[in-house]
């Protein structure tokens, strides 16, 4: 069971300014049924310019649901540019903090609030969309987000970053990216650490080899296909031909062969060594396989 | 309403009055250790030796195809590792997609190591995919491990078919059994399973005691070692209150076993009934399945799991939710994904689960709060329909 402050169960079993405006002066639609939350924030503003009135809609759990209401008791009264200095911190601070896991909750509030800005300053045209690169497929997080989420919080490992804002939490396939870009916001910080960079070994025996390749497919590869509902085996290794068959959903996959060589390949290049080459195993090259729907 | 009402009983069970009173002089009078040579320790053997029976009853099987464990992961553990072990040539696993942790993490795990995995996948109803089962069975087969029903859906497998079908190949079958024992018959001397798992808390003893059947002949490496007991096959000393509250429990369960699939399968269906009449937008997954007579999950579109169970708790009534965010993970679980349960749903399903110490008067007072719960998510949530 989670550790829930008073303040959140509170707000929680009394949620304050539930519904949505209409013809609000500003919407922000963020989340999704997918990942588990998603919330819709409306507000009016009066003829100074600050917030009037501010409403919200959540799906989501508990704590998803107590830092809306926060939110927008935090932002009445306020003027746009007062608004817009709330963090995600200032959200999980004024429900007495939120149990680490939680925190996503608490961003989800402050992208929201952006998004319900933005669409008023672009005159209700501008909706809230992903800038730039993803980084997280599975939950839709780019690398400006996390970039963000980093350095505003602080965060120095992939676990937080996962907490804060979901990203690495679904098949875990881009674990590696978020730390290069922990690594990078931190480096850019005063108290920069020396960063561990990954290194090839430069010699290893048939065993040794052979334990890496079964290592990074199973560290580095098998969870990407796996969210997919594939998989890979190894089935041979012949000096630097490495000899590979997909399984399940990717046995049938068209895609397989991009795979093959984008994923599987270079990410054993990256790891084990550099004149790797994959191929598929001959005989059980993808045969059809019955699957359901 | 002050009380508990407790709809959790997947999760864990209430240890029976009969089955405390049975325990109860193992911890200050009858303490000994029953490898010991002095009468005082070895009586308490021969109470162990009952134990024993007591069990091997209720599975329909000879008392030393009974090995006490620690708990059902221990069991499920011990018959893997164990089966994997005594064979070391054969490189190939089969499981489900929709296994208890205690198997689908191990058999994984094994699978990092370089063993062959095949993940068995499920209908929209969970139920399993038999024909693909018989594909994946070859001669490098070590091992396949199928639950015999569900802990969330509470679907149960064709188990008896599945056993057949594998052990005529020459193939180890192993079925982890926690969910049924108690609430379906099993009798092993008719039975073509190998290996079979079941754990006493499920089951009205207290937690902190397993068995694990193994069919004489079957061959299976011990996974903890460093001691004699039973027979070798699990070192250390007896957990002998577990113990003789395992074997009292399960002469319990034997003894109430009708009462499970008539009075508290009523009483589930009661429950069924009244919560998808009185609530939108809801229905039981796998409902057209066979399945438990205990067991309830049901989706409530919309809204999320979590929040459900917290205004449930408010009002003294415990489940669990297949939802993301009560598992402390991200992403729901892994049996409704598996089925292909919509997101819509996935994350708003509750379970609820039965033992033969729920009322009538439990269900309605679940049936006449639980409206005004989802009624009052829905109000909150952007996605339901007006």
């Amino acid at each position: 069971m989670w550790e829930y402050t008073d303040k959140l169960r509170e707000h929680f079993f009394n949620p304050r300014n539930v519904g949505e405006i209409e013809n609000p002066d500003g919407l922000g639609d963020v989340g999704s049924l997918a990942c588990g939350d998603a919330l819709r924030l409306t507000f009016k503003l009066d003829e100074n310019g600050r917030i009037k009135d501010a409403r919200f809609k959540t799906f989501g759990c508990a704590s998803a649901i107590a830092t809306s209401s926060v939110l927008t008791e935090m932002m009445k009264g306020k003027t746009l540019e007062e608004a817009e200095k709330i963090t995600n911190k200032d959200i999980a601070d004024y429900l007495g903090g939120l149990p680490e896991q939680k925190m996503h909750c608490s961003v989800m509030g402050r992208e929201a609030l952006e998004a319900a800005i933005e669409n008023y300053r672009t005159g209700g045209q501008k909706k809230h969309e992903l800038e730039g690169k993803v980084v997280c497929t599975c939950f839709g997080v780019t690398e400006e987000e996390i970039e963000r989420i980093v350095a505003e919080n602080n965060l120095t490992t992939t676990e937080q970053v996962t907490n804060y804002c979901k990203a690495g939490g679904g098949c875990g396939g881009c674990l590696g990216e978020i730390e290069k870009i922990i690594e990078n916001v931190q480096g850019q910080q005063a108290h920069k650490k020396p960063t561990p960079t990954h290194t090839r070994p430069k010699k290893l025996t048939n065993l040794q080899k052979i334990n890496l390749i079964q290592q990074t497919i199973n560290e580095q590869i098998r969870p990407a296909l796996r969210a997919h509902g594939g998989n890979i085996e190894l089935i041979d290794v012949e000096s630097d031909k490495v000899i590979v068959a997909f399984r399940e959903m990717c046995a049938q996959c068209h895609l397989a062969e991009f795979t093959m060589k984008e994923v599987v390949e270079s990410k054993l290049r990256e790891f084990v060594s550099e004149g790797i080459v994959v191929e598929e195993e001959e005989q059980s090259a993808r045969q059809p396989h019955k699957h359901r729907e | 309403m002050n009380k508990t009402v407790y709809f959790d009983n997947n999760a864990t069970t209430k240890v029976a009055p009969e089955v405390l009173a049975a325990i109860e002089p193992y911890f200050c009078e009858l303490y000994g250790n029953p490898s010991s040579m002095h009468t005082f320790g070895g009586q308490v053997g021969h109470n162990i030796r009952d134990a024993r029976q007591q069990t091997a009853d209720l599975l329909g099987c000879e008392p030393e195809e009974i090995v006490f464990t620690g708990c059902g992961t221990e069991s499920d553990n011990a018959a893997i590792k164990g089966a994997i072990a005594a064979q070391p040539n054969k490189r190939k696993i089969i499981t489900s997609r929709v296994e208890h942790p205690a198997v689908l993490q191990v058999c994984r795990d094994l699978e990092a190591e370089g063993y062959t995995l095949a993940e068995i996948g499920v209908d929209s109803q969970g139920s399993l995919d038999i024909d693909q089962l018989e594909e994946e069975l070859d001669e490098s087969v070590a091992l396949v491990t199928i639950m015999h029903a569900n802990n969330e859906t509470g679907v149960v497998f064709p188990i008896e078919q599945i056993a057949e079908m594998v052990t005529s190949r020459g193939i180890i079958f192993h079925t982890d059994a926690v969910q049924t024992a108690g609430k379906i018959p099993l009798d092993m001397k008719e039975s073509s399973i190998d290996l079979l798992s079941i754990s006493g808390h499920k089951l009205h003893a207290p937690k902190g005691v397993g068995a694990l059947y193994i069919r004489k002949g079957t061959r299976i490496k011990p996974f903890i070692v460093g001691g004699h007991q039973e027979a070798n096959r699990r070192a250390g000393t007896e957990n002998v209150p577990g113990i003789i509250g395992m074997g009292k429990a399960c002469e319990l369960a034997k003894d109430n076993i009708e009462d499970e699939n008539t009075r508290v399968k009523d009483l589930r269906d009661r429950l069924e009934q009244q919560v998808v009449a009185k609530c939108s937008n809801c229905w039981v997954n796998s409902k057209e399945a066979p399945r438990l007579p205990n067991t309830s999950n049901i989706s409530f579109e919309y809204i999320e799991g979590e929040a459900i169970l917290l205004m449930l708790d408010q009002l003294g009534i415990c489940a669990s939710s297949g939802s993301a965010c009560t598992s402390g993970s991200l992403e729901p679980s892994h049996v409704l994904r598996a089925m292909g349960v919509p997101f819509t749903a996935a994350h708003g399903s509750i379970r609820f689960s039965l033992s033969r110490y729920n009322t009538a008067e439990e269900i309605d007072y679940l049936a006449e709060h639980i409206p005004a719960v989802i009624e009052k998510l829905r109000e909150l949530s952007p996605f339901a329909k007006k």
